[in-house]
């Protein structure tokens, strides 16, 4: 198990958003978070790469453990947390920059700058990302000029780019159009062979189709986690049940 | 069919008022240029000015001006961006930030002459820096601090969040976070803000009367040496500038010719400063896309 969480609280402020998280993820899988809209897969998810952080008012209790080693501990360096754990978001968020500039650039203010390297490391991560045979001959155009499905692919090799572990991905299909959407569903496939991938869905269908296994919550508390096939054909929670069969949420 | 008449209404108001302002200040522009620009020449621009004949020019005013706007920009834009960065990105939200901004938001609108005054007794004075380009450059920082501050933390309040995150969940440190994503984003901003500043050193005259001084000495344009009492370069010199150059002149000038130099010393203010916005809009845009790769 690469992620491993224990009895995770988490509160905004005085809202008790986390309830007793336990949780475990196998390395390099696809998990998928589903839920009802306000239910705490963002905030779970988050809380993978210490993004909360930055949210004033965040308390946490319990552990995370990720390839071992507390994550909230005192002598955790949240940089190289992130950089082992990226992170795909909702909206594609491209810098205001070329194609080349937008992968080069987590290597780049890491320290690495020799120009053989970061061609290589450029290439490398759009291959990975399907985006290489698009924008090959086109690498110092803005990035901004890419499709939305092309610009959500780009932030993927961006992330891939700094050479993470885990890579987290919120929701990151939904402003996309059905054919973008089925491209990052196979390149999720694919990724899962070196990667361990958390996703955030609000599309059953595509847990369904692309997860190994699949965590659904209801208001802040795990309620059923298991390997998607089971979760989907016989879920032993009844509030499972409900939800999957489209009665609420 | 009543809402389309309020609409045309409404368009023809703003219409004639925007032509009245735009007209306001073409007139403006055209009376001091057609007054000044015959007055303008090579030796006008580079001579001394002089006290009781006819011909002086405004050499040392103008290069006191350009020294001026330097030095001020020098202290003003790094102390400008680096207390922006930190309202907006590291300040607490407590009542000890309120009332910093709320102390920054008082002084970005005190009148010049008091904040001259606040010069003249604290660092012409106590600090004892006498009549002297520094004093003139700290008294326009404190003048030009507080709207520095307030632009920068404001663009980069307007970043959007996602690039935000997107850099910090590359794993870079707040501060490279801010340098290298939100800063570029929010430069356009600030170069707009600079360029404020930058007009109003060039314009003011009250905050300087008593911290730059009303005089020059004689200046040696071939001893560059910073140290020595005669050097253009030396900031510890009295410097007039040209705005200030303008209202002595125009209040006490004695030379015959005194009200053409005024004209044309105007000519020049107006010039300068629309040289120096074109200027810097040019190369913050330079810089934008060199940062940004865009179109
Ligand atoms: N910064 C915050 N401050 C206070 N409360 C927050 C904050 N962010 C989220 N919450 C609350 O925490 C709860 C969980 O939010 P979260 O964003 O994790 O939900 P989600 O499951 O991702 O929902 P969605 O599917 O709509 O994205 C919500 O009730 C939300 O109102
Ligand atoms: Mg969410």
């Amino acid at each position: 198990m690469i992620i491993e969480i224990d009895k995770l609280q988490l509160y905004y402020t005085d809202f008790h958003a986390l309830k007793n998280v336990n949780l475990s993820i196998p390395e390099r899988s696809v998990t998928a978070f589903i839920g009802p809209s306000g239910c705490g897969k963002s905030t779970l998810l988050r809380t993978l790469n210490r993004m909360n952080d930055t949210i004033p008012g965040v308390r946490i209790e319990g552990k995370v453990d990720i390839q071992g080693r507390d994550i909230y501990s005192s002598d955790m360096e949240v940089e190289f947390l992130r950089k082992k754990v990226g992170m795909v978001f909702q909206q594609p968020n491209p810098f205001p920059k070329s194609i080349y500039d937008n992968v080069a650039y987590g290597p780049r203010l890491h320290g690495i700058s020799k120009k053989s390297e970061l061609d290589a490391i450029v290439e490398k991560s759009l291959r990975s990302a399907s985006l290489w045979n698009e924008v090959k001959d086109v690498l110092k155009k803005s990035a901004w000029s890419l499709s939305g499905g092309q610009q959500q692919r780009l932030c993927i090799a961006r992330a891939l780019a700094v050479e993470p572990e885990i890579l987290l991905m919120d929701e990151s299909t939904s402003a996309l159009d059905p054919i973008s959407t089925t491209k990052i569903e196979e390149l999720t496939r694919e990724l899962c062979q070196n990667y361990t991938i958390v996703m955030v869905t609000h599309n059953m269908h595509q847990a369904a189709r692309i997860s190994d296994r699949t965590v659904f919550f209801l208001n802040g508390e795990v309620v059923e986690a298991s390997d998607t096939q089971s979760l989907f054909s016989n879920p032993v929670d009844q509030r499972t049940e409900d939800y999957i069969s489209g009665r609420f949420g | 069919m009543r809402a389309k008449t309020v609409d045309r209404i409404a368009t023809a108001v703003i219409v004639c008022v925007a032509g009245f302002i735009i007209l306001l200040l073409a007139a403006l522009l055209g009376y001091l240029l057609v007054r000044g620009l015959g007055h303008i020449s090579f030796d006008f621009l580079t001579s001394a000015p002089q006290a009781l004949k006819a011909g002086g020019g405004i050499g040392p005013q103008l290069f006191n001006s350009v020294f001026l706007l330097v030095l001020t920009m020098i202290i003003t834009v790094p102390l400008g961006i680096g207390a922006g960065i930190y309202m907006s990105e590291y300040a607490k939200d407590n009542k000890l930030t309120a009332f910093i901004r709320l102390i920054v938001e008082v002084l970005s609108s005190f009148p010049s002459i008091v904040i001259g005054l606040f010069g003249l007794l604290v660092i012409v004075n106590t600090f004892g820096f006498g009549y002297s380009l520094l004093s003139g450059a700290l008294a326009l920082t404190i003048f030009n601090l507080p709207m520095m501050v307030r632009l920068t933390e404001q663009s980069l309040r307007s970043v959007p969040k996602e690039q935000k995150e997107a850099g910090l969940a590359l794993g870079l440190s707040r501060w490279k976070t801010i340098t290298s994503v939100m800063i570029p984003v929010a430069l356009p901003s600030i170069v707009t803000g600079s360029i404020l500043a930058a007009g109003r050193v060039f314009g003011e005259a009250a905050a300087l009367l008593f911290t730059a001084g009303m005089s020059s000495p004689r200046l040696d344009f071939s001893n560059w040496n910073p140290l020595s009492p005669t050097s253009p370069l030396n900031p510890m010199r009295p410097a007039e500038t040209l705005a200030v150059h303008i209202w002595k002149i125009n209040s006490e000038g004695l030379a015959p010719d005194a009200p053409e130099i005024a004209a044309g010393a105007s000519a020049v203010l107006v010039i300068m400063v629309l040289l120096f916005n074109l200027g810097a809009r040019w190369l913050g845009r330079v810089v934008y896309r060199k940062l940004t790769a865009s179109k």
